[in-house]
């Protein structure tokens, strides 16, 4: 366009493509990641349990991520999705439908047609208006199931789940080897989908939306149906969650859609880190096994060191723990190889205030 | 040769200021227009009302004979008429690569795909580096927006609105905050744009502006004082009362 | 009919003034900073918690802890906002939700580990118990007394914002903070001081809460979504927007559960949401 001098052009010392492609692909440290997710069954089989109710916490922190993390769209109200996807995928096993994958599947539609629902409201507002109608969404929904006991057996939980073997083979056992393989998978396809997700073209516009609305307008760029559309997602997945534990536990209870399940996965996503994809599953893996040491306390007073943890991130730790880490490994090396994991946000705190 | 740009009877106010009246400009195509005027004489505000960003409380806008009027910013922009910002409005996390890329994905409407990595759309990272070559920006290009220094991100700025494919471009201060050196050869490079580009800029510098401006628009108080050459401008006794008489709108 | 009719307006009255004084100071101080401050409610948790201790452990009357749980929420909440607030007016809203978040789980872990999870007796004074009887409409001593003490407060407040100059330094940065800055007021000090008042009236919402709704840890968060649906519906900022939401939410979420207890509980979350969805501002909001 602009003529160039060429005294002045010095040559690119990165070259686009290569740039480009570096992104999308996988490192030595994810496959170490993903190998060691098998360790459970080897080291801890007692905990198996565990694991796939880490499994589960981490496929509804990546879901959330999509939206928070990548979008930047908040929300208070993010159960209500994986509630919604948990009483669907009850419900149907209830009615006499047992099998797994299919049950998975509807109570993933389920769920994703109440977020695409939701998502003409969710795109439409934005700051303390959204903070307040993702909140009321949410009670709204624990109220619903509460007050419909003859459907979801209100504060009782829903009786009567069975669930047939996955494929037809693998019964669910009572050690939790089955649950664990079967989240486990679930959590790797949906991670699958996510990581592509977000190093689309579609991921970058979202990352666009997050780091400033306005601009986006500017160059031509309706927010709208983009966030529609990764809120639709958020909900699939979530709901997906929330099924897989219904299927694993054979139960469903209002806690499902309690307003603590919100705030939990919000913490459990900010303290792993936000925005870069592992972050909502370390924050899982992490969040879960303390919990599980300290399960013989009040479950009040466990919230004593969350609420500090929370108070600390934010004031000190604007990356979340990920983001500490590699900033820590950053400076005692003094190089950037874990650049990777620091990519996106500090914009949780720069955020703008209009 | 019918505007390419035109506003007629624009007119805006803030509570009780009136920070456009009347505003009736014509922009021909291919045209260097330069929009000066006094600190808070509404110059952004008009660049505002053009885009969309305000509603205007009356009058109408049109592009290519079309009335726009009732467009949402976004709609104007894939219609042609694209704007710079006065203060940097960029993607911070962004680095400038994946930013033009973002905005030429959402021109060429591929932006909804997510099922394809970016990286494959190989022909959009290349006119993205291009744009940002073109612009000095190449060596730049994959580090963070906001560890950029602030001249480079001026330059994205307008990358930003170039690879928009604009007809006509507004550029609020493309030089605000750039050392005077630079900021000559900023703007050489803004009027060596292809002639099918209309550009309308804002901009304080008078030896620039009359240097390289076809046309002058002369906005004080919210409305037009004049309109012509730099010849017929800097001749003006009211141009020179305005710039050295410190009236203020 | 009738007389049950009266019976619930009066009871929902009673109730909305406890809301209106438990969300007055959130609404104006999100008025003026924007700061979304989650964690208002634990400051009417210290006033209740305040008001308890006085009575059971030091034999205090009922009426005499009052401005006791005034002072002690809004010293508390001047701590928080010297200490962490203040850090936080510019940044996201994320970012304030979260701080804030932390802050309710710290204190409701404190509340829990102090005083355990259990409801708090209060045993109020023999003049404000039982009730009289008017045109066949019975009416809580205790409910009348209320009304009178909220009406009371909101008229002191109105006032002080009306006639006095600090109230108008207030009511101009609420109105355009970036103006008032330009003007010379002194927007940190006016809203420090505000927080305070704001937070000391929710000490004493919470003080008066106890003996209609009780008080245990889950206070900060539950009576959470009620303030924020007040200050949402009432529009920030807005005195006389928060008194109307207060009334309007007390009145009808008593009539619904009364009338309607099946659904009562999630009409309010379902009228919420329409009302923001109408105006995402509030009724009397302005933005
Ligand atoms: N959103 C707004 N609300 C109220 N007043 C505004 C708003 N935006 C601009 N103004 C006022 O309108 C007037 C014109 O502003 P504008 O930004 O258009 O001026 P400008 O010509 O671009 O000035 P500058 O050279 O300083 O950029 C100013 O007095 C400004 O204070
Ligand atoms: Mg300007």
């Amino acid at each position: 366009m602009t003529p160039t001098d060429p005294a002045t052009a010095a040559p690119a010392p990165t070259a686009p493509h290569p740039h480009m492609a570096a992104q999308v692909r996988w490192r030595t440290v994810e496959y170490v990641f993903w190998l060691a997710t098998l360790l459970p069954f080897v080291v801890a089989p007692d905990y198996l349990a565990l694991a796939s109710q880490i499994a589960i916490t981490a496929l509804f922190a990546l879901s959330l991520d999509l939206i928070l993390g990548y979008a930047g769209i908040v929300s208070l109200g993010h159960a209500a999705f994986f509630g919604f996807g948990a009483y669907a995928a009850g419900l149907v096993s209830k009615w006499g439908w047992g099998e797994p994958l299919s049950g998975l599947l509807i109570a993933g539609l389920a769920a994703g047609l109440l977020g695409y629902l939701m998502s003409f409201v969710i795109a439409r507002f934005r700051h303390l208006a959204l903070i307040m109608i993702t909140l009321g969404f949410g009670l709204l929904l624990l109220e619903a199931a509460n007050s419909a006991s003859g459907l979801t057996g209100g504060a009782d939980g829903l009786q009567g789940v069975k669930m047939w073997p996955v494929l037809g083979l693998f019964k669910f056992d009572l050690y939790g080897f089955t649950a664990y393989w079967y989240a486990l998978i679930v959590l790797f396809v949906f991670f699958l989908m996510a990581r592509r997700l977000i190093n689309s073209p579609f991921g970058l516009s979202l990352r666009g939306i997050r780091e400033n609305p306005v601009r986006m307008r500017a160059i031509g760029a309706e927010s709208g149906p983009h966030i529609r559309k990764i809120y639709t997602i958020a909900a699939f997945m979530a709901g997906v969650a929330g099924a897989v534990l219904t299927q694993t536990t054979e139960t469903v209870s209002l806690g499902v859609l309690d307003f603590q399940r919100s705030a939990d996965i919000l913490v459990i996503l900010i303290l792993g880190g936000a925005g870069r994809l592992y972050g909502g599953l370390i924050g899982a893996i992490i969040y879960m096994i303390a919990r599980d040491w300290f399960s013989g306390v009040n479950p009040q007073y466990w919230y004593f060191p969350i609420g500090v943890l929370l108070i600390a991130v934010v004031l000190f730790l604007p990356n979340g723990m990920l983001g500490g880490i590699a900033q820590l490994i950053d400076t005692v090396r003094g190089r950037r190889w874990f650049g990777w994991l620091t990519s996106p946000p500090p914009w949780l705190r720069s955020g703008s205030k209009p | 040769m019918s505007p390419v740009l035109e506003t007629r009877g624009l007119d805006k106010s803030f509570g009780s200021l009136a920070v456009a009246r009347n505003i009736g400009i014509a922009l021909p195509r291919g045209v260097r227009y330069a929009l000066i005027g006094p600190n808070g004489a509404g110059k952004t505000t008009l660049i505002n009302l053009m885009t969309g960003m305000l509603h205007p409380d009356g009058g109408q806008i049109m592009l290519d004979g079309e009335d726009i009027t009732a467009l949402g910013p976004e709609e104007r922009v894939r219609r042609g008429l694209v704007r710079t910002f006065q203060i940097n409005s960029l993607f911070p996390h962004l680095n400038p690569l994946e930013a033009v890329t973002l905005t030429i994905c959402e021109r060429e409407r591929i932006a909804r795909t997510w099922w394809r990595p970016t990286s494959d759309y190989r022909a959009a990272i290349d006119e993205a580096y291009g744009i940002l070559d073109s612009l000095m920006l190449g060596p730049v290009c994959t580090r963070e927006t906001r560890e950029l220094p602030y001249g480079q991100q001026r330059l994205l700025e307008i990358a930003l609105a170039l690879a928009t494919r604009p007809k006509v471009l507004l550029l609020d201060e493309p030089a605000a905050g750039v050392p005077r050196e630079e900021s000559s050869e900023l703007f050489t490079a803004i009027t060596s744009l292809s002639q099918d580009i209309t550009v309308l800029f804002i901009e304080h510098d008078m030896e620039l502006v009359f240097r390289l401006a076809s046309r002058i628009i002369v906005m004080v108080g919210g409305g037009i004082l004049l309109e012509g050459t730099p010849e017929e401008i800097s001749a003006d006794p009211r141009v020179r009362e305005v710039y050295l008489g410190g009236a203020h709108g | 009919m009738m007389t049950s009719l009266l019976g619930v307006l009066f009871d929902g009255f009673a109730y909305g003034m406890l809301l209106f004084l438990l969300s007055v100071g959130l609404s104006v101080t999100l008025g003026m900073m924007n700061f979304v401050n989650l964690a208002h409610c634990t400051f009417g948790m210290i006033g209740g918690y305040a008001t308890v201790t006085l009575m059971n452990a030091w034999g205090w009357p009922f009426l005499a802890t009052l401005p006791v749980a005034f002072i002690a929420a809004a010293m508390i909440s001047v701590v928080f906002e010297r200490t962490m607030f203040r850090r936080l007016y510019r940044a996201s809203d994320l970012d304030q939700c979260l701080l804030t978040i932390g802050l309710v789980f710290v204190s409701v872990a404190t509340a829990a580990f102090i005083y355990g999870t259990i409801q708090q007796p209060v045993q109020l004074p023999g003049y404000l118990r039982g009730s009289v009887h008017i045109g066949g409409v019975t009416l809580g001593v205790y409910r009348v007394f209320l009304i009178v003490f909220a009406l009371a407060v909101s008229g002191l407040l109105v006032a002080a914002l009306e006639f006095t100059r600090f109230g108008a330094q207030v009511r101009a940065a609420v109105d355009n903070q970036r103006m008032a800055r330009g003007l010379g007021i002194n927007v940190d000090g006016a809203f420090a001081i505000t927080f305070a008042l704001g937070s000391g009236l929710a000490g004493l919402g919470g003080a008066l809460a106890i003996d209609i709704v009780g008080l245990d840890p889950s206070f900060a968060l539950a009576y959470l979504v009620y303030v924020l649906i007040v200050v949402a519906c009432g529009g920030l900022g807005s005195i006389g927007g928060t008194f109307a939401a207060a009334v309007l939410l007390g009145i009808s979420d008593m009539a619904g559960k009364y009338y309607f207890p099946a659904i009562g509980s999630f009409m309010i979350y379902f009228v919420m949401i329409s009302l923001l969805m109408w105006r995402p501002s509030g009724i009397f909001g302005r933005r």
